[in-house]
């Protein structure tokens, strides 16, 4: 399906395909913002000198594989009710046995655990409340749009005195990853088109170090084609020009200062810690650790839980993938043994993951 | 999404025929009429007004296409 463009539409590509200078890379850092542009066929729009490439912007596809079997191991606990946002039951953990498909939550469900996917962190609450007698669980996976929603609920836990839910965090912060790509000498990146909603909480400002002191362009971008292509318009400008600064061109869902009462929410109950990516490694300060006064409702605290070293799937290139150090169709496993139907990494599990939506594009043809 | 009735701390929106019972708990001054960002249960922002005349119209055209 080709996109419909309107007017604007058709003056953006026109603008952006304009550019003839040196080869320019813009990393996008949203599972929306890959998606979209796979939807609609962005990419087939862009110039050859133009080229968009998908960062750590799918939370499922950057949480490492040892949360994934610290999930399984969760939900083989006969009082464990595990509440999970829909992607994660798909994604497989360390497989141990190389004759047997690899661990998910699917397959522990499908044995008989009980594993509940959830549209909101409320619905961990609700079954928490419903069910006194069950350990509730929500697997906290997401990034600046998630934490705070986490964090409300966890509040309203406390203020209930709801003794039964808990959450096993695997929260992580956006701009220290982005900066460790703009220093990474693996990939050359001329600028960020910056995550929509992430910015909704936290404000164009978190971006200021980006374009400081790594001198790379940032435009904050709805997640509408043409939105998407007045980010890359604007991008392709400030690389003309030579400048970098943060731009913001989703003005009206993002304002300056964000989202100050759900930053205010999330850093009641969290704290920022060092945190692991798949692909990235452990980035300091990027990910969000429960306060102690919160410790009850950590999940990784309050059950005992001993897990074996972490096995990446063989072969999976999903964590080069990551870091748009390879486009997803140079990984051997692409398209061969893994697909959306059988994925054998998290990229190619989530609609948001560069593999899927890559898939996806291949399918529908440029 | 469009707020259509607010109960303490839990709106009311709909979009496109869809309803959904989101919470308060993130946001500051939600009026009913004014259009909100969604995100797991939560509103997470209010829109300008610009903006969501402008979400609006993509929503109309992509009904068109």
């Amino acid at each position: 399906m080709t996109p419909a463009p309107g007017d604007e539409a058709r003056a953006l590509v026109a603008s952006i395909g304009r550019w003839d200078g040196r080869p320019l890379t813009f990393m996008e850092v949203c599972g929306t913002h890959t998606m979209a542009a796979a939807r609609a066929g962005l990419r087939s729009l862009l110039p050859p000198k133009v080229r968009l490439v998908s960062g750590p912007g799918c939370p499922v596809c950057v949480t490492p594989v040892g949360y994934v079997d610290h999930a399984i191991a969760l939900a083989a606990r006969p009082e464990i009710t595990l509440v999970t946002f829909g992607d994660l039951v798909r994604v497989p953990g360390s497989r141990r046995d190389l004759e047997a498909p690899a661990p998910t939550l699917a397959r522990a469900k499908a044995r008989g655990a009980d594993v509940r996917v959830a549209y909101s962190p409320l619905e961990a609450l609700a079954i928490a409340r419903a069910e006194p007698a069950r350990e509730v669980v929500f697997l906290g996976v997401g990034f600046e749009t998630t934490a705070p929603t986490i964090a409300a609920v966890v509040i309203a836990a406390a203020a209930e005195g709801l003794a039964n839910v808990s959450v096993l965090g695997a929260h992580k912060t956006m701009p220290e990853a982005m900066a460790l790509l703009a220093a990474s000498s693996e990939l050359t990146i001329d600028g960020f088109l910056c995550p929509g909603h992430v910015s909704i909480v936290t404000g164009p400002e978190v971006y200021a170090p980006l374009a400081d002191r790594f001198h790379k362009p940032c435009v904050i971008a709805g997640f509408e084609p043409v939105e998407i292509l007045r980010g890359v318009d604007a991008l392709v400008r400030q690389a003309a020009a030579g400048r970098a600064f943060v731009e913001n061109a989703y003005p009206g869902a993002v304002r300056a200062g964000g989202n100050p009462r759900a930053r205010a929410v999330q850093d009641e109950v969290f704290e920022p810690c060092d945190a692991s990516w798949r692909g990235l490694g452990v980035i300091p300060g990027s990910g969000l650790a429960m306060r102690d006064r919160f410790a009850r409702f950590d999940a990784a605290r309050r059950f005992d839980v001993r897990l074996p070293a972490p096995r990446e799937p063989r072969g999976c290139r999903c964590g080069d993938v990551l870091r748009g150090a390879i486009d997803p169709t140079e990984c051997a496993l692409f398209g061969t043994s893994c697909t959306p139907d059988t994925p054998d990494g998290a990229c190619m599990v989530s609609g948001e993951g560069s593999c899927a939506a890559r898939w996806q594009n291949l399918e529908i043809g440029p | 999404m469009r707020v259509v009735a607010i109960d303490g701390a839990t709106a009311r929106v709909e979009s496109a025929g869809v309803s959904l019972s989101v919470s308060l708990a993130l946001v500051d001054d939600v009026a009913v009429g004014d259009h909100v960002i969604v995100h797991a249960g939560f509103a997470i922002t209010v829109l300008s007004p610009e903006e969501a005349r402008e979400t609006l119209a993509i929503f109309a055209r992509l009904g068109e296409a």
